[in-house]
Formats: structure tokens, C-alpha cells, sequence
């Protein structure tokens, strides 16, 4: 499984792990969205310090959780992002919708 | 002073478990060139955007078969094709806006601009329901390489 979810204090946290790309996307979309389901959190915590390569499946994926967690009035907030992936997050613009 | 030292074809399924395979392929084979953490990202980054397009939009998730070949060239540079049969790109002017994505949804719209950005050139021949060919070019700065003068032939 290359992603582990913790549900603490009201913030569900997904700490994602491998590789991100158009195959492995779509089972961390089905747990992450599982997860906000079932707890409703109001912030949705995405750490990638485990992520070894991304390309724009993971923006979708980020995209896609800020509509859902904006739909039910949460947020979400991107932690630990490699240097590696700065590049990439910062010529998306996704850090306008996310915190 | 542009002459190929070495090259190599991979033909395989049109499979999203592929797209790893394509891009891990490529790093693989530029490796003796020493690159950089960042030039090598920037490369599978790029690779493995233009494989998921063939399959996404190319075949449609139908499952055609998808060819790269990848040369790289005595100054460094390192040319990439990735070939597809697919259903083709009506618009090309318009499939390479940053954000256009013609299936929405968890698709960002960003594999042309990342693959723009994250390489020196990237070319596109397409023909409706005649495939699609990308073309990416990066060239590797030379440091301590594995493949030296005598290699040149």
C-alpha cells in the first residue's frame, strides 16, 4: 500500500509514499476519499515526504481533493513536499488553493 | 558535432502500470551520462506524462501498443519519441494550454506544459486517427561521464 491515513483532532492526514502518476493516483484517490466519507474532517493534511517521483496525476489528485474538501467546507494543506517536487507544485498553481 | 552514441527502442502495452516502466526504462539508459537529480526528474517527469497521454487519450484506455525510442547524441543531448496509433489530437494549439484537459475530471491539463517546461524542446506530430508522436529533447551538461570520447566510434 503506498498510502497510510491517520484521523486525529478533526484533520485527516495522508502521508503518500512512491511514486505518484496516472496508475498509482487513482487507489490513493479511493482511500483518501474513502476516509474524508467516513470521518468529514475539516482539513486534509497530504505529506509527500515519502514521495519519490510525481508528475501532473499527482496535481489532478491535489486538485480533486481541494474540490471535495472545499465542497464539504474543509481545506487541505500540502506537508513536507521534496525538493524534487518543487518544480512541478509551483508551476501548477495549486499552492493558491491549498495551504 | 551532433552524433549518436548510443540508442534504444522499447515497444509496450498501452497499460497505465507501463507508464513506470517507460520512464524507470529511459532513466536507466541515460544513467551513464551522469545526470543531475534534477535533469534525471525532469526526464522521467516528462517521459511518463507524454506515455500516460497515448493511453489516456491516445487509445483511450483501449489498450494500443506504444513505441519509444530514445538516442542519446555526442553533446549531451538526449532525444525521446513516443509514439502512439491513436485516435490522434484534433487541435494542437489547443491540447497544449496550460489547464485544457478534454476528460476533466482528476486530469490536471498540465502533461504538455510540464513537458515543455521540464525539457529544451518538445516537438508534436499528430494526425487524427492516424497516432501521435512526441518528440522531447534535454540536453545532460557534461560532467563526469561513464561514456567518454572513446565511445564515439
Amino acid at each position: 500500500m503506498n498510502i497510510e491515513t491517520i484521523f486525529e483532532c478533526g484533520e485527516l492526514t495522508a502521508v503518500l509514499s512512491g511514486d505518484i502518476d496516472h496508475h498509482t493516483a487513482r487507489n490513493m484517490r479511493i482511500v483518501i476519499d474513502g476516509e474524508i466519507e467516513k470521518y468529514r474532517p475539516r482539513k486534509l493534511n497530504l505529506d509527500f515526504r515519502k514521495v519519490r517521483f510525481m508528475d501532473s496525476s499527482g496535481i489532478g489528485l491535489i486538485m480533486g481533493r481541494c474540490r471535495l474538501m472545499k465542497f464539504n467546507g474543509g481545506s487541505v494543506k500540502l506537508q513536507n513536499i521534496p525538493s524534487t517536487l518543487k518544480r512541478l507544485i509551483d508551476l501548477s498553481g495549486v499552492r493558491s488553493i491549498t495551504e | 558535432m551532433d552524433i549518436v552514441i548510443n540508442e534504444m527502442s522499447l515497444t509496450f502495452s498501452g497499460k497505465s502500470m507501463n507508464e513506470s516502466f517507460a520512464r524507470t526504462a529511459v532513466s536507466a539508459f541515460i544513467l551513464p551520462l551522469d545526470p543531475t537529480i534534477t535533469e534525471l526528474a525532469d526526464i522521467k517527469t516528462a517521459v511518463s506524462e507524454a506515455v500516460t497521454n497515448s493511453i489516456i487519450h491516445g487509445y483511450e484506455y483501449g489498450e494500443g501498443q506504444i513505441r519509444l525510442d530514445a538516442k542519446i547524441y555526442s553533446n549531451g543531448k538526449v532525444v525521446i519519441k513516443i509514439k502512439d496509433k491513436g485516435k490522434g489530437i484534433a487541435d494542437i494549439k489547443q491540447a497544449v494550454e496550460p489547464l485544457f484537459s478534454t476528460v476533466g475530471g482528476e486530469r490536471a491539463g498540465l502533461g504538455f506544459t510540464v513537458m515543455k517546461t521540464f525539457t529544451d524542446n518538445m516537438k508534436i506530430s499528430s494526425k487524427v486517427n492516424g497516432g501521435t508522436t512526441v518528440t522531447l529533447e534535454k540536453y545532460i551538461i557534461r560532467r563526469n561521464r561513464a561514456v567518454n570520447d572513446d565511445d564515439l566510434g
